[in-house]
């Protein structure tokens, strides 16, 4: 054990005791939602939930359990993030390769093309024109208009220019051709950056809200956000409707519904966060 | 351009192209995506110096020149307008005052923790409100604020029983409070997020600097000041350029979810006006231009950061 100056053991004790603190923070709301949506009415609305249930009743989630329209909007999200991120990937690894190649013509060009996204947009405005136009107010419209980063793109670049040159033309040297060298050795080769990405597309899709509300107009396509979010907004009517008699507080059951949001976010998350953090240091994104 | 190959000096490229076919098909989807739902809005631009009219299309639609652009800084919307311009500029100011030293600091703190098992719970820990979407977290926020006549949300009870606000205040529909509420839910959400690549940086510092300063009696704060903060400057000047890049731009869907008719004097940022007058009044024109203003300004700003880190530092984005 290396002996530490007291200056250094107050620094060290202040700095640990900080971060536990944010760290514990970012994680109450989580634990606070699960508490608040199985704690009895009263016990709730006299504030005498801080962390753990009180009176507790999982009541609320048979409600929850009934609610068609919820789980329609939970599995149309599950639809929109499977096949989201599978055409996200594709898009993304299929360029990500052709951007790697020396020998690609015009290659500084088209990778521009990809940089300049991620620092222009051309506004809200035209975006939606653009998608009106395109008939983007369907299931299929939502998948094919939205997903491909610029970031993803040039991180899977960067993990496919670092592959050595010799395995590549061993490769080809047996016959591989461009398809073959894609699918056989940059993927199975670039596994970490693949989940990786996978990762940032998973979540943006499963999290995504603002043009799903603004361009979905079939209400069976919905999902889950959109679903949430109009729930909450009908918050204060919701007092108005709900049987005076229930056991929980109508507070419960907007929680209720923000844990099962959060609860697929949870069980992927202890698989995929090994791989996260070098994913992002590697982006450091230079052209 | 010396990375060119030679087949672009080829004259009969052509040929190599065609023998190279395979390649430029896995090229093709992500050019036609970007050149479809990229690309093909930022034509659509062109709509900042027309009439539009939507049954007649961008291209049809009357040339009218600079009046959107005027009218918008000196006509019916300027109040607005300016309004939201003043807003995305001072959320953002705080926004580098607050929400950019955090995730140092945490990055260098949980560097202090010795304990790699610990120190993964806490940073796993930190990171996870970055995967939880803008309607939870706004939904969590806004809960936890509400203080109505059936309920208190447990935040509001917790600053009125410390009496740093009194019954009556309705946080989320108070202006005065919009500013504070939005930047504390961004730090909340993403400075664990955001410390990784600080920690990167500070686990990259040679472990032998640390000594020689040590041998040399220098104590903790010298340890900052003349080992760890230059040992990030590099991550550090990359990252400010990335942030002052993004002066204009807001994370809109947050505003969006978190603001209220109550609350625009504070909370109205550009994308949150070109939603409410482009899209839902229907002046597509005038949202056209103001989108313009924001794009082009955010883009000069990348340019003029990126130039100046250059010229201070070896650091550059491009």
């Amino acid at each position: 054990m290396i002996r530490l100056s007291r200056s250094e053991f107050i620094f060290k004790f202040i700095t640990i005791l900080l971060v536990t603190i944010f760290s514990l923070l970012a994680f109450y709301p989580v634990i606070y939602s699960f508490s608040a949506s199985i704690s009895g009415k009263i016990a709730y609305e006299s504030g005498q939930v801080v962390l753990f249930p009180k009176d507790i009743s999982f009541q609320v989630y048979e409600l929850i359990y009934q609610d068609k329209s919820l789980w329609i909007s939970f599995i149309n999200t599950l639809f929109y993030t499977i096949f989201g991120t599978a055409w996200s990937i594709f898009i993304s690894a299929t360029g990500a390769y052709a951007l790697a190649k020396r020998r690609l013509l015009f290659r500084r060009w088209f990778n521009f093309l990809v940089v300049f996204t991620m620092w222009f947009n051309a506004g809200m405005v035209p975006l939606y024109l653009n998608y009106v136009t395109m008939n983007v107010d369907n299931r299929w419209g939502i998948i094919v208009a939205f997903g491909v980063q610029g970031f993803n793109i040039i991180l899977l670049r960067s993990f496919f220019e670092a592959i050595p040159k010799e395995i590549e033309e061993a490769a080809r040297i047996d016959g591989a051709n461009e398809f073959d060298l894609l699918t056989k050795i940059f993927l199975p080769m670039s596994k970490a950056a693949i989940a990786t990405v996978t990762l940032f597309y998973a979540t943006s899709r499963w999290n995504s809200y603002f043009w799903s509300r603004m361009l979905l107009k079939d209400p069976n396509e919905l999902p889950l956000q959109v679903y949430m979010r109009i729930l909450i907004e009908n918050y204060e009517s919701m007092f108005e409707n709900m049987p005076i008699d229930l056991p929980y507080s109508s507070d419960s059951y907007i929680f209720a519904v923000l844990v099962v949001s959060i609860i697929p976010v949870l069980i992927i998350y202890p698989y995929l966060q090994r791989y996260f953090a070098r994913g992002v240091n590697l982006g450091g994104v230079k052209e | 351009m010396k990375n060119k190959s030679d087949a672009e000096h080829n004259p009969r490229y052509i040929r190599t192209l065609l023998a190279d076919y395979r390649l430029y098909l896995l090229l093709l989807p992500v050019v036609l995506w970007y050149a479809l739902w990229f690309y093909k809005p930022i034509a659509g631009l062109l709509i900042a110096f027309k009439s539009y009219q939507p049954n007649l299309g961008v291209m049809d639609s009357d040339f009218v020149g600079f009046a959107n652009i005027v009218s918008l800084v000196d006509g019916n919307f300027a109040g607005q307008f300016w309004r939201a311009f003043r807003n995305t500029f001072v959320i953002n100011i705080y926004g580098l005052l607050f929400g950019f030293p955090i995730p140092i600091l945490l990055a260098i703190a949980f560097s202090e923790i010795r304990n790699t098992v610990y120190r993964n719970v806490v940073q796993t820990l930190s990171y996870l409100p970055h995967f939880l979407s803008e309607v939870t977290i706004t939904g969590l926020v806004l809960t936890l604020l509400y203080n109505g006549e059936v309920t208190t949300g447990a935040i509001s009870q917790l600053l009125m029983d410390f009496g740093l606000i009194d019954e009556s205040t309705r946080i989320i529909q108070n202006a005065d409070y919009f500013q504070p509420m939005f930047i504390i839910t961004g730090i909340w959400k993403e400075a664990g997020y955001s410390s990784i690549v600080y920690f990167a940086a500070v686990m990259g510092i040679s472990p032998i600097l640390y000594e020689a300063l040590k041998v040399d009696g220098g104590n903790k704060l010298q340890e900052l000041r003349y080992v760890t903060l230059p040992g990030m400057a590099p991550t550090l000047i990359i990252m400010i350029v990335l942030r002052i890049g993004q002066m204009l731009s807001v994370g809109y869907e947050r505003v969006i979810l978190l603001y209220n008719a109550n609350t625009y004097e504070t909370a109205d940022v550009l994308s949150t006006f070109v939603l409410r007058i482009g899209l839902e009044a229907g002046n597509q024109s005038m949202g056209a231009s103001a989108d313009l203003f924001n794009s082009l300004i955010g883009f000069m700003l990348v340019i003029g950061a990126n130039f100046i880190s250059r010229e201070i530092s070896d650091s550059s984005l491009w």
